[in-house]
């Protein structure tokens, strides 16, 4: 996982996307490389779709986006080469072993087999899934195919890791795991963008933090930076968070 | 509550439960459809008459006095009518078993779960019943139109049939359950729903073969042999028949049978039903199946994984297995053909190459909406590095791969009989095939694979261009080797088909 320090990880430029009523409205983006980046706002914020957008599961009306320097809209393939995409439904086989689908995702990467392997099984015993690895997912819990679902996002190393509520269902053991798991990966260079409704995890995990409301980010920085907004001092996340979705909501 | 206020409330809701979830079968779940769909349904029913009057109206002025013959294909005819009904009714007690949308509500509610099993088997019996009656209903007004009121009582002779396949079907299942297991149960209860529903009809037509080399299964029903081994006229064997000519005893007998019976189920199961769903339900989630070995990762192109992806699904889908072995067994009377052929080199032979087209152009629709449309983690092909067009060309690959696979045997031997044979009713199996999975490319709607049950009612449109595509392709084929000049017709005719099918469909880039 090498990354250029120059080029963001992610850059999105006046994004939009429209169904009904504008889901995403003109949104600016920058994420750095190594960063940990939460992304929090209220239902139909458009937190979803913006992510969507970036994972190449959606066109946007306008806009452009770009992953660590490459053109997500003009080359998709090139970018989804190099990042990963974590929806909070698990995207598993049932019919499949753990292992027989983390073969599949490295096998649609294009990663060496041995490696990926090697890889695999890590990945699957630190997420303690160690005693299951030949059985087929279809008698697993949620929180058992969340975490497949996340090995598999980490299977062909990505330099970009995008999740959509990715601890939603999971037991505090796992959410553990989860956390660790995606610390290690900023640790080691990689960047890490997701979207949780737990702003206690936004609060400990995150570098920075970005609010989203009508579409718009409305406001963004670190936990401190966010806690001083608007010459305010918040005692905690919550508030920062609540006061800012109160006056985006005004706003909009 | 008292025990019957239960009984009765819980009735009410289990039948608005199994109307929403017809209705919403019928309509696909769009509200505005309903009165279409109900226009749709009694034109259909009108519609149906006519077929109906061609099979079964030479039997209209049929007595209780009628020679054998007829007796024996009357009798046998609703015996098969049974077995299918026995068959849709495996099925839904399968469905009951292992759907748990509302069982936690249900045990942890303070009823009697007795009471409540007992009420969801008579609910599986009353749709079970009303689907049989309604399918039959052409069939019994036709003969009553045409040889008197007194056919009405076949209504009450097909309502027993459903009465007592329900409690056939309960019970098999159970049995099944309590000597195999949950795990597979499911794969069982589904194959065995297969071969009942068709091993009667390919059992009748593997003896008309063999007897007289005829694809049509009355030709055993109406021949000396069945003749002689038929009870006599007083014999039980005749009620049904009878019942449905209007005698009122056999009637009743048969009524008040089929109602015991299902009564006797549900007074030997319901109380420990409760326990067998749970487990069911439970022992899909600790009973897993474990892979045999464990094999290194293999090497191979991105299309080769999701190639091999597929494959695998395929091959551990249940639906798939139970269909492909309907599929195959409906193959078995041209194959017994083919063989008998090779001894007396029969011009019935090209009956074999419509069949064939026919059952491929089947097969492949099937497996093109589960491979296509079917896509459990959509999002991550769509976020893998690969273009879309290559996806679905592998898993257009995956199909015509499985084709080739199932189809192979039977062209291959077709080659050393008539060489011109094989070739048309190869090109027909590759054409028919390409056309139903064109159709489910053009009209893919991205489900998940465990809704195959409903793939036909959310576009009913892609289902009919896939039947006539399939039943235009075959016929070609029979025209080709008989008569080219009206193959060359009816070929146009059915590209006529697939090219407006493209033009009302919502194309896909």
């Amino acid at each position: 996982m090498t990354t250029d320090q120059a080029v963001p990880a992610l850059a999105v430029r006046g994004l939009t996307k429209r169904f009904d009523r504008p889901a995403v409205d003109g949104l600016d983006l920058i994420v750095r490389p190594g960063e940990f980046y939460a992304l929090l706002g209220p239902n139909g914020a458009g937190k979803t779709t913006t992510l969507r957008m970036v994972a190449g599961l959606l066109r946007p009306d306008a806009g452009s986006v770009s992953v660590l320097g490459v053109d997500a809209l003009a080359d998709p393939v090139g970018a989804k080469q190099i990042m990963a995409w974590v929806s909070d439904e698990p995207m598993i086989y049932d019919k499949l072993t753990p292992l027989e689908y983390l073969e599949f995702v490295a096998g649609l990467w294009g990663r060496d087999p041995a490696a990926s392997e090697a890889t695999a099984r890590t990945l699957l015993a630190s997420l303690g899934l160690a005693a299951h690895l030949d059985e087929r997912c279809e008698g697993f819990s949620k929180g058992m195919k969340q975490k497949v679902a996340l090995a598999g996002a980490l299977v062909h190393d990505p330099n970009l890791i995008i999740l959509d509520e990715p601890l939603t269902g999971l037991d505090a053991v796992s959410a553990r795991h989860v956390k660790g798991l995606l610390q290690e990966r900023v640790r080691d260079g990689g960047t890490v963008i997701m979207t949780t409704h737990i702003l206690e995890v936004a609060e400990r995990m995150a570098d920075r933090i970005g609010v989203i409301a009508g579409g718009k980010l409305i406001a963004e920085g670190t936990l401190d930076e966010l806690r001083q907004w608007n010459g305010e001092n918040h005692s905690s996340l919550e508030d920062t968070f609540l006061a800012l979705v109160d006056c985006g909501a005004v706003a909009a | 509550m008292s025990s019957t206020l239960e009984l009765a409330w819980f009735a009410r809701h289990e039948i608005r439960l199994a109307w929403r979830e017809w209705l919403s079968m019928m309509t696909a779940g769009r509200k505005r459809r309903t009165r279409n769909v109900a226009i749709g349904l009694v034109v259909f029913a009108a519609l149906m008459h006519l077929p109906a009057y061609a099979v079964v109206g030479r039997f209209a002025d049929m007595s209780s006095d009628a020679d054998q013959t007829a007796l024996i294909v009357v009798t046998v005819s609703l015996f098969l009518a049974w077995a299918l009904i026995l068959s849709q009714a495996m099925e839904s007690v399968t469905r009951v078993f292992y759907s748990r949308a509302d069982l936690d509500l249900i045990i942890s509610s303070p009823v009697m779960l007795a009471n409540v099993f007992s009420i969801r088997m008579a609910a599986i019996a009353l749709a079970v019943t009303a689907m049989a009656l309604l399918l039959s209903a052409p069939f019994i007004d036709v003969l009553a139109l045409a040889g008197g009121p007194h056919w009405l009582a076949a209504y009450g002779v097909i309502a027993a049939a459903g009465i007592s396949a329900a409690a056939v079907a309960i019970a098999l299942t159970v049995v099944l359950f309590r000597t195999i297991g949950p795990r597979r149960t499911r794969v069982v209860a589904q194959v065995l729903a297969v071969i009942i529903g068709a091993g009667f009809v390919i059992a009748l037509q593997i003896a008309a073969i063999l007897s007289t080399n005829t694809l049509s299964r009355f030709a055993v029903l109406t021949s000396d042999t069945a003749a002689a081994f038929a009870p006599g006229p007083g014999s039980v064997a005749w009620w049904p028949v009878r019942a449905a000519l209007g005698d009122s005893v056999a009637l009743f007998g048969l009524l008040s049978g089929s109602l015991v019976l299902l009564g006797a189920t549900m007074a030997a199961f319901s109380s420990r039903l409760g326990d067998d769903v749970v487990a069911a339900s439970m022992g899909m989630a600790s009973v897993t199946a474990r892979a045999r070995t464990i094999r290194p990762f293999r090497v191979g192109s991105r299309p080769q994984a999701l190639r091999r992806k597929e494959l695998l699904l395929l091959w551990r889908d249940p639906w798939l297995i139970s269909q492909t072995l309907m599929q195959l067994l409906y193959l078995i009377p041209p194959a017994v053909m083919l063989w008998r052929s090779f001894a007396d080199n029969s011009a019935v032979l090209v009956l074999i190459t419509p069949v064939v087209v026919m059952a491929a152009g089947q097969l492949a629709g099937g497996l093109a909406w589960l491979t296509i449309s079917g896509e459990d983690a959509a999002d991550l092909v769509a976020t893998a590095p690969l273009r879309a067009s290559r996806v679905t060309r592998a898993k257009i690959e995956v199909v015509l791969i499985v084709i080739g696979i199932a189809f192979a045997p039977l062209v291959l031997p077709l080659a050393v009989l008539s060489l011109p044979q094989a070739i048309v009713t190869a090109c027909g199996v590759g054409i028919a095939a390409a056309s139903a999975t064109a159709i489910q490319l053009w009209f893919r709607v991205q489900a998940k694979r465990s809704q195959f049950r409903r793939r036909q009612t959310s576009s009913r449109l892609a289902t009919f261009a896939e039947a006539f595509s399939s039943i235009g392709w075959a016929a070609t084929a029979a025209l080709a080797l008989a008569i080219p000049v009206v193959a060359v017709i009816t070929g146009l005719l059915t590209l006529a088909i697939m090219t407006a099918t493209w033009k009302i469909s919502p194309r896909r880039d």
